[in-house]
């Protein structure tokens, strides 16, 4: 077994702990640090397919963004965590039954005799000044122009989405509109009394 | 050496323990986007797997839309998570009955 | 000449619209000069054009005028034939509708008494009345000129529907409306047949020119074709009787005369004109013209032998007991109609054709004779209260005496030639059916005498009217009315004798009627007698003769001398008397199983089949099945996002399993 493979096994395993422990957790946010576990450990994975600018993105974009989001959900909702687990046990038995059916009709079909080493061979490795990052560069610049400039409208829309559906108004804040200061009348604010000097 | 087979079955385990993820936290709606988010890697790890065998680089830019796309959902099904929350006091599915026929 | 023939068709069209569409500007004097100058042009323009068939050997015209579509090969086109038979028909239409319409002029000048203060439709009615039997001139026109079925259709629907207009003139008359419903439903049944003939020639010859539908009939004589089952049918016998059953309908033969008795709820103009003289002949002329197609099946010959047959001898009978002075010419038409088909029938196509020409004449005569008495009696037309009328109204006397004489087919007169040489053709005739058809006929003749004088008799001679009102008022009719009655009586006299020798035993209709020489039953009777004049001479040895003058000498016997026995006749035979009177009792089965049966079918059909089965089960019940899924369904529809969760995961794990291991 090469120190390759070992890698590999190990990292696997991770993942694959890492991800049962996410589903079974008692506490989202244990979950959710399982999650960013699997995450990490699939990025050395992807490593060692030699898809390095992924696996740092991966790190970057999901444990870095997308998960500290999710803790940052978590932390701030008042979650009754007694009730979310309310059938937890009752459905475990089909949960598994379906994730071992799913699984093994899976891995029937990606089985070694479908996908081994003796139908697709392990490529050569590349020379050590080979740059992941600038082959990807030259494919999304130039062939996946359009899609990528669609995936950047995409994010652009979740942002101004994600803002739109949180933001509101709150009555109780002390908040002083500038458009209305600035287009006050005078008859706003002055109101002329005529009226009898007293007799002193 | 590592086959194409070993990564498959990795995405292949993976996403069927997503999917009784799935079942088994099927109150719990921020889980269930974590498992989401879970199948999403599954289904990464076979385009990088694919990618790296057939040596074709399409399959990494298309984990690299994929991963922008799941970035956007994962922003804005938290939002609605939180307005959610805020109406509703409570991220319970089954509170969430509204298109009950 | 094709723009003379263009100008006989088209005038009376446009006499019609400019009646009919600004009656109310051109007034009542605009109308009828307009009117009856349209068919007056069309009366000299036929006449010439007979006179250069019969004198100048003009040559036949068959061409296309205007060609309305080409599908398939088949060509849909108003085209004209041109040849005697044409010229002949054409003649006859225009002068009786020459003579009818001025003869209107006089017998609608106070139409307004015939409708309530109130009626929309009596405003302008003299106009339109007009217009109509202009458009009736033009519909005839049509379909007379026809060469091509297509063409034949359209005149035969058209003079069908301007009929049904004018049975039903008198709309405020619920008689009238039923009456013209009535003609209309009767004509429906025969033109189904005829479409379904006109589709059989269509489908077997790919065309509707008569030219080559004649020049493809002879290869298709021994074909046979299946209707239903395996019983084979001869091609020619199932289009013969199919466009015959349109002519039993516009021709009004039993079983479908139903309709002609009661059509004289109309104005007698037109019971005339329509009902008497032309229209009522377009089955004769149809025949007649498709005789290349009749000849070669001797099935539907025997078919038109014996209807004809059965027509003639049984609808005079009726006529023996009207009392309505118009009902008796009816009946009269009728069995007339009757003799025209037996000709037809009896392949002496020329004496049918013969017959039609005198009976046009004397017929009209006759119903504006009868319209002429009408008017003197204030439209009472119960002939029991009639009488001696021949003191206050000379003309009409005399020339009801020509036409029943020339009815009666007393010698010389032009209804002797055509009615002997019917009877003489039927004598030698050997298809099937023809002996029967030769008793019938034969005895046919003394019933004519019989009813014709009676009518006669009752009408004119005897005590006065019994309304002594009405004897007052009674004088004779202005001359607008008797004119035509003149005009009429003249050929109802002297054309059959005069015309007898080159149309039935000349060559006039040499290539235009096809006679099989076996079936030439003209041709056997031209060696007995040779020429009308040999008729004339051999008036001792026929039994017509005899029957006709014992009719006549019976009906002066019974309502002349001795009116005592009628009824006594009447209270003898009461059994044969209901029958006749009752017609047979056709109106009354007609009403129970044909009326009153579709209304039942129509009841059924609407209760259950739109009420039950397209209100019920296929609006409403597939709106309440839909509701009633939707209630079922909607249980699916949980609301709970792991449900569907779960759904779509079963689907998606049944989707691989089938992918993997199917």
């Amino acid at each position: 077994m090469t120190l390759e493979k070992l890698i590999f096994y190990v990292l696997a395993a991770v993942v694959i702990l890492a991800a049962m422990m996410v589903v079974t957790r008692r506490n989202p946010v244990h979950s959710a640090l399982f999650l960013i576990l699997a995450f990490v450990a699939c990025s050395g994975i992807w490593i060692l397919a030699e898809a390095e600018f992924l696996a740092i993105v991966l790190v970057l974009v999901y444990v870095g963004a997308v998960m500290v989001l999710f803790l940052f959900v978590l932390m701030m909702l008042d979650i009754d965590l007694a009730v979310l687990r309310a059938g937890f046990i009752k459905m475990l038995p089909l949960g598994v039954v379906m994730a071992v059916a799913m699984a093994a009709e899976l891995i029937l079909v990606v089985r070694a005799e479908n996908f081994g080493l003796d139908k697709y061979a392990a490529p050569a490795r590349h020379a050590a000044d080979y740059s992941n990052t600038e082959e990807i560069g030259s494919v999304l610049y130039t062939v996946y122009m359009y899609p990528f400039e669609i995936a950047a409208v995409i994010l652009l829309v979740a942002i101004i989405a994600a803002i739109g559906l949180t933001m509101r108004k709150r009555p109780d804040t002390k908040y002083l509109d500038p458009t209305n200061q600035v287009l006050v009348k005078r008859d706003d604010r002055v109101r002329m009394v005529s009226m009898d000097a007293e007799k002193g | 050496m590592i086959a194409l087979s070993d990564y498959l079955i990795l995405g292949a385990i993976l996403f069927a323990i997503s999917i009784a993820g799935i079942f088994i936290n099927r109150k719990n709606v921020i889980v269930l986007l974590m498992c989401v988010e879970l199948m999403l890697l599954a289904v990464n790890i076979n385009f990088v797997a694919f990618s790296h065998f057939l040596g074709d680089s399409a399959g990494q830019v298309f984990v690299f839309f994929i991963l922008t796309v799941a970035a956007a959902e994962a922003a804005i099904g938290l939002a609605i998570l939180v307005v959610l929350f805020r109406s509703k006091q409570s991220i319970n599915v089954e509170d969430m009955d509204a298109l009950k026929g | 000449m094709e723009n003379i023939y263009l100008t006989i068709v088209l005038v009376p069209l446009i006499g019609a619209i400019i009646a009919g569409f600004f009656g109310g500007t051109i007034g009542r004097k605009g109308a009828h000069w307009v009117a009856s100058g349209g068919v007056g042009i069309s009366a000299l323009l036929s006449l010439f054009v007979l006179k250069r068939f019969m004198f100048d050997g003009e040559a036949i015209f068959n061409g296309p005028v205007y060609t309305w579509m080409v599908s398939d090969g088949l060509h849909m086109e108003v085209g004209f034939l041109v040849d005697q038979l044409t010229a002949v028909m054409i003649s006859v239409v225009t002068f009786v509708s020459f003579c009818v319409h001025i003869y209107t002029i006089g017998y609608m000048a106070d139409d307004e008494h015939n409708w309530p203060k109130t009626s929309l439709a009596g405003r302008n009615s003299y106009q339109r009345f007009f217009s109509y039997i202009s458009l009736f001139t033009f519909s005839m026109l049509m379909l007379v000129m026809s060469n091509n079925f297509l063409q034949l259709f359209f005149g035969w629907e058209a003079v069908g529907l301007v009929s049904y207009l004018l049975i039903g003139f008198w709309s405020v008359r619920p008689t009238a409306i039923f009456a013209n419903l009535k003609a209309f439903l009767v004509n429906r049944v025969g033109d189904f047949g005829f479409i379904l003939g006109i589709a059989a020639i269509a489908m077997y010859t790919n065309s509707l020119d008569y030219a080559e539908v004649f020049a493809k009939a002879p290869g298709l004589a021994d074909t046979q074709i299946q209707i239903w089952g395996d019983s084979s049918w001869s091609l020619m016998s199932v289009i013969g009787i199919l466009l015959f059953i349109g002519a039993m309908g516009k021709s009004a033969q039993v079983p479908l005369h139903v309709w002609l008795p009661d059509s004289m709820e109309g104005p007698t103009p037109i019971s005339a004109l329509i009902h008497a003289a032309t229209m009522v002949t377009a089955g004769i002329f149809m025949v007649a013209r498709m005789s290349p197609l009749y000849e070669l099946s001797e099935t539907a010959l025997s078919f038109v032998l014996i209807i004809g047959a059965t027509t003639a001898f049984f609808t005079g009978l009726i006529g023996i007991v009207q009392n309505d002075i118009k009902r008796v010419v009816a009946y009269s038409t009728l069995s007339q109609l009757g003799y025209m088909m037996v000709a037809l029938g009896a392949s002496a196509y020329a004496a049918g054709i013969f017959h039609l020409m005198t009976h046009a004449f004397f017929k009209a005569l006759l119903f504006l004779a009868a319209g002429s008495v009408i008017i003197g009696m204030h439209h009472d037309q119960d002939i029991r209260n009639m009488g001696g009328i021949r003191k206050y109204m000379p003309i009409t006397y005399w020339t009801s005496l020509l036409g029943s004489l020339a009815l009666i087919g007393f010698p010389f007169f032009s209804g002797f030639f055509s009615k002997d040489a019917i009877i003489e053709a039927v004598h030698h005739s050997s298809i099937a059916g023809s002996t029967y058809a030769y008793w019938l006929v034969l005895a046919g003749v003394f019933v004519t005498a019989l009813y014709s004088f009676r009518m006669f008799f009752l009408v004119f001679h005897g005590e006065g009217p019994r309304d002594e009102h009405a004897k007052e008022h009674l004088h004779e009719s202005p001359k607008v009315v008797t004119v035509p009655l003149v005009l009429l009586a003249i050929p109802s006299v002297f054309l059959g004798y005069f015309t007898i020798d080159p149309m039935l035993f000349g060559d006039w209709f040499k290539g235009v009627l096809h006679v099989l020489p076996e079936h030439d039953t003209l041709a056997a009777v031209q060696e007995v007698v040779h020429s009308g004049n040999g008729m004339l001479a051999h008036t001792y040895a026929s039994p017509a003769f005899y029957l006709a003058m014992a009719g006549l000498g019976m009906a002066f016997y019974i309502y002349m001398i001795n009116p005592a026995i009628a009824d006594k006749v009447k209270s003898i035979a009461s059994p044969i008397y209901t029958l006749l009177d009752k017609k047979y009792w056709f109106d009354e089965i007609y009403q129970t199983i044909f009326a009153a049966g579709s209304r039942g079918l129509g009841k059924i059909l609407w209760l259950v089949g739109d009420r039950g089965l397209i209100d019920g089960l296929a609006v409403n019940g597939s709106a309440y099945s839909v509701g009633w899924l939707a209630a079922i369904v909607r249980h699916v529809q949980t609301g709970y996002l792991y449900h569907y969760a779960i759904a779509m995961i079963l689907g998606l794990l049944l989707l691989l399993t089938w992918f993997v291991f199917l």
